[in-house]
């Protein structure tokens, strides 16, 4: 449902309403022409990754400091903190906040540095387990991994900020990863961390979100950059050939914007606009 | 089959899905999938409750156990747990103060503990607001001095006493930074990283359910 969800320019529409008796919606047919265009294009860039072209990928600065952070972490002996986000896992900000926990895993292992991984909901706290666990076998330190360390803390939006402040400041972590869909909670988190002296890393697909997260962060992954993480720390290129395809829908989005506008000012938009539309 | 699974899996849930969304919910089967599965999700997630609880349990029991550092604390966490979750699992037709009705334990505590702690540490935000504004408006450099000017015009538009003194400048001040800052330029940047955003999240569903993205499953 995900990639339905995440078609905004339909999605905004008022739409037209079906007809009752239809089996099939017809008004939902330009969505259809989205999702085979923007999934064409996702696969041909796939495809081109996989028989070896070279695709190129814009450095993301607060990806490229995870590396360094974890470092610092164990150089200074304290954990790292981990928060997949608020959500529950049936949400796309956790299940990215969830991969790329996978991949930071990785480094911690490698590096041997504590990990802590605090979980708002039941599903997430399995995931999170089941994923860390993995990495630390894939880092070669299946042993190292303590179940523990990933753990369930409170259902309550607020219990869990209170819980998660009160580990920050007992555990006085080296680095903080807030990658997910936060709330109100995102600044609370934040300043708690910078107050306890930590590197924090946060991504979040939340604009309303961001600006507390940059204000008090060091660095701050926006919007689409979460969903890009995993792909990007995988250093995998068929990973990276859905990235490709996906800036390649973006321009031709960006270029309907521009159509729109300039229609718009000639008030000539009339049928243009319903092209958009999805009930 | 442990590790195909879940792929196989993934991908069908999610190809139904999509299809389900073409098709009239009330007319066809295949239209009524999604209602269907999250469903599902709904009774797969109140089954995984119990793992939160001994996660919950084994973390607090082994502070105590081993009497770490902070283990009363540990102890009160799981004196909470229990004495909110027991009586609000028993039946209200045994006792008025089971369930979770008004006059039940469960609602006694919710409403005298839980809900006013909640509440603090909400309000808490707005002095996090200010010692994270203050960082952030530093006049440092061009742009943050620009970040400056028009945070202070917008807090200053946000309340009555500041928009009667922006509308003592030019009484138009106010609407302009309606029209053009709000609704303008915080606007666009904002709808900007929202296509942005469900563009990213829509190549993810897709490298889900095709599995070429299987980390969020433990596999990379």
């Amino acid at each position: 449902m995900a990639i339905l969800t995440a078609l905004p320019a339909a999605a905004q529409g008022t739409g037209r309403a079906p007809a009752p008796d239809s089996i099939f919606l017809t008004n939902r047919i330009n969505a259809l022409i989205l999702i085979v265009f923007f999934s064409s294009a996702v696969l041909y860039f796939t495809q081109q990754a996989r028989q070896g072209k070279k695709l190129f990928l814009r450095k993301i600065p607060g990806l490229e400091a995870v590396e360094e952070a974890v470092g610092r972490a164990t150089e200074m002996g304290k954990p790292v903190l981990y928060i997949p986000g608020i959500l529950d896992l049936d949400e796309m900000e956790t299940i990215a906040g969830v991969s790329i926990l996978g991949r930071v895993t990785k480094i911690i292992a490698e590096y041997e540095t504590p990990l802590i991984v605090p979980a708002r909901y039941p599903t997430v706290l399995a995931a999170c387990q089941e994923v860390a666990e993995q990495s630390y076998a894939e880092a070669g330190k299946p042993d190292a991994f303590d179940r523990d360390s990933v753990r369930y803390l409170a259902g309550e939006q607020f219990a869990f900020t209170a819980a998660v402040n009160g580990l920050m400041m007992r555990e006085r972590p080296a680095t903080n990863i807030y990658m997910g869909g936060f709330f109100a909670e995102s600044l609370l988190l934040a300043e708690t961390g910078n107050a306890a002296g930590s590197i924090q890393i946060a991504g979040t697909a939340r604009p309303e979100q961001l600006p507390f997260f940059i204000a008090a962060c060091d660095y701050t992954l926006m919007g689409e950059e979460l969903y890009a993480a995993s792909a990007y720390l995988s250093h995998q290129p068929l990973m990276t050939g859905g990235l490709k395809g996906q800036d390649l829908v973006k321009l031709i989005l960006v270029l309907i914007i521009i159509v729109g506008v300039i229609l718009v000012i000639f008030d000539a938009a009339g049928t243009y606009s319903t092209w958009f539309e999805v009930s | 089959m442990r590790r195909t699974a879940p792929v196989v899996t993934a991908f069908v849930a999610g190809v139904l899905v999509t299809i389900s969304f073409f098709f009239n919910e009330q007319k066809t089967l295949i239209g009524s999938v999604q209602t269907e599965i999250l469903n599902w999700v709904t009774i797969i997630f109140g089954f995984a409750l119990t793992l939160g609880v001994v996660s919950i349990t084994r973390v607090n029991f082994n502070k105590i156990k081993r009497r770490q550092e902070g283990w009363f604390y540990s102890l009160l966490v799981l004196v909470s747990v229990f004495i909110m979750a027991i009586p609000s699992i028993l039946s209200s037709s045994w006792s008025p103060l089971f369930g979770r009705a008004e006059g039940s334990i469960y609602d006694w505590i919710w409403v005298r503990f839980s809900e006013p702690m909640m509440a603090t540490m909400f309000a808490m935000l707005a002095f996090y607001i200010a010692s994270a504004a203050y960082r952030a408006f530093r006049a440092r450099s061009a742009e943050a001095t620009l970040l400056l000017v028009t945070a202070l015009l917008v807090m200053l538009w946000r309340i009555p006493m500041g928009e009667w003194l922006l509308k003592q400048m030019h009484t138009s001040l106010p609407d302009w930074i309606n029209v053009y800052v709000m609704n303008g330029f915080n606007l666009a940047v904002q709808r900007g990283i929202i296509i942005g955003a469900a563009l990213g999240a829509a190549s993810m569903s897709l490298r889900i359910i095709l599995g070429i993205e299987r980390t969020y499953m433990g596999k990379g």
